[in-house]
């Protein structure tokens, strides 16, 4: 199936990419192509039958005991920060609340 | 004593051990080749395996392992051999970037686990090596910090995504490297290079401090020139870590105990699927051949079928890019990297990952965006995962009249850099063979086969023949490698017209 | 006054509530949570999406979230993963929240509420309880501290990743009582579980309430809109009922409710828009890769529904039984350690009914006026039971019983009432004969508790030192009372 631009706008803003005219041009065809590429796995008739996986190898019941541990030395989380202030991470205006 | 860049990690072991040469010598010898060949990329013949060679803290730490040991202390089991480490893992205190500008100088604050093994055993990490951005790309073309140079033809790209590590093996920078696999970027790599590189069973390797790409999909494990060195690296960095949920309980068999058994007997099973059209002639004269040494060892040769393989690269491009642009959703300018400054947090986020991320990564992003969201979910992703299911079967099914499976590793040899770059999807089929054993988690390897002339070429290039084993059964696929080896002889010193000089 | 809907008008509410966990550490890290003041010293690798960090599942929230759930009478699932909801914001680390989608741990509940006004029992059905996680604290600067007209936000990530469980309504509420009711019923359930503090002031427990309205009559719901802010029982009442109005009056004014997110301001008593979603997030579901299935077997869940504590609803009913007035039970049960005082005073001899009056009046009364709460008044069950004791025996007057009480609450506990009484110029009483006498008489009259105590309750001694006290209007030594009865009983 062909990805229209539109499509791609709406693509980009939920993976939160700006992306110019030209980019949006350029990718419709592109990942349409892949796209359809892919869609191979629509062909596999039998695969109604089976169970998705999602882990190789069988595990459950992985757990982890209460116990705490040594957090991060707060100058070296914040040190990496791009913009800090006050010991906590400063971000511009937010519009949107979530999504 | 002979070129000690030449010598395997199990060679300079013996020879630290019998007091030969010293850790530091060896570590010397690795650091002076480094700058003899490797170069950032700007010369044209610069390999540019490294992003960040660290040779201050690897002498220092030689000087320590050979300090402990002349003090009688034990030493662990890589200890002074030089291993070079794909920038997809994290390391403290070491700038890590993923072959991306979104992580230009990050410095991690923890270690993977891995490398926390591989501190254990007195390994001598000598730096980080270059790879495709965020280990998307079979060709090393699409680092934001240039590409590699493969050494048997610096006009040749060295495969990828773990095309740097691959590279500092095959030209002597590094016995050993670290590489990640998570659709052939180890195995890949590793055939077009002409030495050995193994992916691990899923789980065996702590993913713990692997940069996520494809979480359900990556696994580390070794790149090495001999089948034994690359046994002992993964013996090392393997085994059960509590802080990787997907991580396997129980220890696996031990990698090299039988790793000299041989094959007489064995079932080998030729994977109908993996050859023929798409498979340069040059690979497929090589794959057959090699099959035919199989049969001189007292192997037995069938025919199988994994009926379900050709779906591998599809479900694989809905699968990986799914997990991914959730995995890379981290990469938003907050907390540390790259941040483009903008009016809003909104317009921050969106202007830092256009900015931050190449093209590769973006497109991939997007797929898997578009392949989880609403509506289209159970089409792409849901259906990929189903069609995982039946490859696994397939596998599972072919394992019950073989012990293992044998294929081309790579329809082509080395490709010249730019050749592939104008089409994705040629691209991507350079993983055609090796996709399948990912999805269905099983063990795989890629050791040289043999040479051949690509049709665009003279000199011949090395060909890659890959290994599957069953699930959790890794010394099975060692051990058909090294039968393999031992018999074929092959000299992974890089040659021709247009390789890297190795003297 | 009950709350009623105009004539021909319907009002439907779901109600999501979110449980924050009391566990050590977070949700899939070891970061401790303790609550510590400064700001992003809570913080694991993973806490702060770090890249190549990986969750793991913290056993004990798994554990606490069964146990709710059976608790709240649901179903737990036999095989469920965790899913990853993907969207962008700062406070969310990863990008992605992980938390559960179609099968969630526990499914298919209910409660069973007694809302006054109601001569019979409000059952409200629950759909599911699942698990999540909480995201890291906005404080946003300029415009009020509100998001809206902000110049920037500061985040912290101490609170990102804390173990968080999600209990969501069927929309079987029609109206604010029964909503108010339903809260209240969830807080003192999480509290006799003791997984959390479940304080919706202060933010271990939140309330979001989903409102509709619809004319009688009507074959689906109204459109719904969701309020949040809500930060008291109080507010979850008087929100509703406001929200149920303003849109009646929106309908009838012509306009059509659209569905979208309302902030509830307490001071105001209104609620605005918050956001107008013109599409729907889309959240991209799919099962988190790093993580892996849990399985619940028949025998964990049977050893998990065993070792239940007494439920709420027990209690209350065990209390009132004893004579106890209802709202006084539902008092004592709602409270911090009003239940525990309540269960230990009974135990040490005191009459359940005198009792309950003191706990839910005039001690609730002095801790107002003290601003402390239950804990930090020390008071214990013994102290209570001595009080009312003293009480009953004529040694104090109620007045003077009062004073004593303010005395205990000031010394945090550390003082007996005996010894408060004593302090505040009472005069002790040493004459071992009549003060034999007297322990004499109080044994002869109490031959069930005398009994209670040779067989091992030895708290119980505890009624009959205060009416010992009594006789003596509070003056005899209670060192010396304590010894002679003993003596006594020992024979």
């Amino acid at each position: 199936m062909a990805l229209s631009e539109d499509e791609v706008r709406h693509v980009g803003m939920l993976a939160r990419i700006a992306l110019t005219d030209a980019e949006v041009a350029d990718l419709a065809p592109q990942l349409s192509k892949i796209l359809q590429y892919a869609e191979q796995v629509g062909e596999v008739a039998d695969a109604g039958n089976v169970e998705p996986t999602v882990h190789p190898y069988p595990l459950q019941n992985v757990f982890r005991d209460d116990v705490p541990g040594q957090p991060l030395d707060r100058e070296a989380l914040l040190s990496q920060g791009p913009d800090v202030d006050d010991h906590r991470f400063v971000v511009p205006q937010i519009v949107a609340e979530e999504g | 004593m002979s070129q000690l860049t030449a010598r395997s990690a199990h060679d300079l072991l013996a020879a630290m051990a019998a007091g030969d040469v010293t850790a530091v010598e060896v570590t010397q010898a690795h650091l002076d080749r480094i700058a003899a060949v490797d170069g950032d990329g700007s010369g044209d013949r610069d390999v540019h395996a490294f992003l960040q060679v660290t040779g201050e803290a690897a002498l220092a730490k030689a000087a320590d392992v050979d300090a402990r040991r002349a003090g009688g202390e034990s030493v662990g089991a890589l200890a002074g051999v030089p291993i070079a480490v794909k920038d997809v893992v994290v390391t403290e205190g070491i700038p890590t970037t993923c072959g991306s500008k979104i992580l230009q100088g990050w410095v991690p604050p923890y270690d993977a686990t891995l490398v926390a093994r591989l501190k254990a055993a007195d390994a001598i990490i000598v730096g980080k090596t270059n790879m495709d951005e965020f280990a998307m790309g079979s060709s090393n073309e699409n680092s934001a910090y240039g590409n590699v140079r493969n050494p048997w033809d610096l006009g040749r790209v060295p495969g990828g995504s773990s095309g740097g590590s691959a590279a500092a093996v095959a030209a002597g920078m590094a016995p050993l490297a670290i590489g990640t696999d998570t659709g052939g970027s180890i195995r890949q790599p590793a055939a077009l290079c002409g030495i050995v590189g193994g992916k691990p069973t899923y789980g065996a390797v702590s993913r713990y401090g692997l940069i996520a790409f494809a979480s359900s999909l990556d696994q580390a494990g070794p790149f090495a020139r001999t089948v034994a060195d690359a046994a002992l690296l993964q013996r090392v960095i393997a085994g059960h870590d509590p802080l990787d949920s997907t991580s396997i309980p129980e220890p696996s068999r031990d990698l090299l105990a039988g790793i000299e058994s041989g094959v007489a007997g064995m079932r080998l099973g030729v994977v109908r699927e993996l050859q023929g059209e798409g498979y340069e002639p040059g690979v497929e004269a090589s794959f057959n051949a090699a099959l035919d040494r199989f049969r001189d060892l007292g192997a037995e040769i069938i025919e199988v079928s994994l009926p379900h393989a050709p779906y591998g690269l599809p479900a694989y491009y809905l699968v990986a890019p799914s997990e991914c642009s959730s995995n890379l959703a981290k990469f938003d300018g907050v907390r540390f990297g790259l941040r483009v400054d903008a009016a809003t947090t909104e317009e921050m986020m969106a202007a830092t990952r256009a900015a931050g991320f190449g093209a590769e990564v973006k497109r991939r992003i997007m797929i898997g965006t578009h392949a989880l969201s609403s509506g289209y979910y159970d089409a792409y992703y849901a259906q990929a995962s189903r069609v995982r299911t039946l490859i696994a079967d397939d596998f599972r099914a072919a394992f019950g009249q073989v012990d293992a499976l044998v294929s081309p590793t790579s329809p082509s040899v080395a490709f010249p850099h730019d050749s592939k770059t104008a089409d994705p999807i040629a691209m991507y089929l350079n993983d055609v063979a090796t996709v399948p054993a990912s999805l269905a988690g099983t063990p795989a390897i890629s050791i040289p086969c043999g040479l051949a002339v690509a049709p665009d070429g003279t000199d011949p290039l090395p060909v890659g023949l890959q290994i599957m084993a069953p699930l959790h059964r890794d010394e099975v696929m060692y051990r058909v490698a090294r039968a393999f080896e031992a018999s074929l002889g092959f000299d992974p010193t890089p040659a021709g017209a247009h390789a890297l000089a190795m003297a | 006054m009950a709350f009623q809907m105009p004539d021909g008008w319907e009002l439907v509410v779901g109600l999501e509530v979110h449980v924050e966990l009391n566990t050590a550490t977070k949700m899939f890290s070891a970061s401790p949570v303790d609550f510590a003041g400064e700001p992003n010293t809570r913080v694991f690798p993973l806490d702060a999406g770090l890249p190549g960090t990986l969750p793991v599942i913290n056993g004990r929230a798994v554990e606490a979230a069964a146990r709710l759930g059976l608790a709240i009478n649901c179903g737990v699932a036999e095989r469920c993963v965790m899913h990853r909801k993907n969207y962008f914001y700062p406070d969310l680390p990863k990008g992605y929240q992980i938390s559960q989608y179609d099968v969630p741990l526990c499914h298919d509940g209910w409660l069973d509420l007694d809302v006054e006004d109601y001569d019979d029992i409000v059952r409200v059905r629950i759909e599911r309880l699942h698990m999540e996680e909480d995201t890291g604290k906005s404080t946003h600067v300029g415009g009020a501290g509100r998001l809206h007209g902000a110049d920037a936000s500061m985040i912290d990530y101490n609170r990102a990743g804390i173990p968080l469980l999600e209990i969501v309504s069927r929309p079987d509420i029609h109206d604010p009582a029964v909503a108010m009711a339903y809260v209240r019923e969830v807080q003192a359930i999480v509290k006799a579980l003791g997984v959390s503090d479940a304080k919706l002031e202060e933010g271990s427990m939140r309330c979001d309430a989903n409102v509709s309205v619809n004319r009688v009559g009507a074959t689906e719901f109204g459109t719904r809109r969701e309020i949040k802010n809500v930060n008291s029982i109080r507010s979850v009442g008087r929100a509703i009922a406001y929200e149920a109005f303003a849109q009646i009056d929106e309908i009838e004014a012509g306009a059509t409710i659209v569905q979208e997110t309302r902030h509830w301001d307490e001071a105001k008593g209104v609620t605005s828009t918050l956001r107008r979603k013109e599409t729907v997030a889309d959240y991209r579901y799919f099962p988190d890769p790093d993580l892996v299935a849990i399985v619940s077997v028949p025998e964990w869940v049977d050893g998990l529904r065993a070792s239940l504590p007494e439920l709420p609803r027990v209690t209350r009913d065990r209390i009132t039984a004893m004579g106890v007035a209802s709202p006084q039970a539902v008092s004592m049960v709602g409270g911090d350690e009003m239940l525990g005082w309540f269960d230990a005073g009974v135990a040490a001899g005191a009459d359940p009914r005198t009792l309950a009056n003191w706990i839910t009046g005039d001690v609730v009364g002095q801790l107002g006026q003290a601003g402390l709460t239950e804990t930090e008044s020390g008071l214990t069950g013994a102290h209570l039971a001595e009080l009312v004791g003293m009480v009953d025996g004529g040694a104090l007057s109620t007045k003077m019983a009062k004073d004593v009480l303010v005395g205990v609450i000031e010394s945090r506990g550390a003082k007996s009432p005996s010894e408060v009484a004593q302090e505040r110029g009472l005069e002790q009483m040493s004459d071992t004969g009549a003060l034999q006498a007297i322990v004499d008489d109080v044994i002869a009259r109490n031959p069930a508790v005398v009994e209670k105590i040779r067989g091992g309750a030895d708290k119980a001694i505890g009624a009959l030192v205060g009416q010992v006290m009594g006789a003596t209007r509070g003056q005899a030594n209670p060192g010396m009372v304590n010894d002679l009865l003993r003596a006594a009983i020992d024979g």
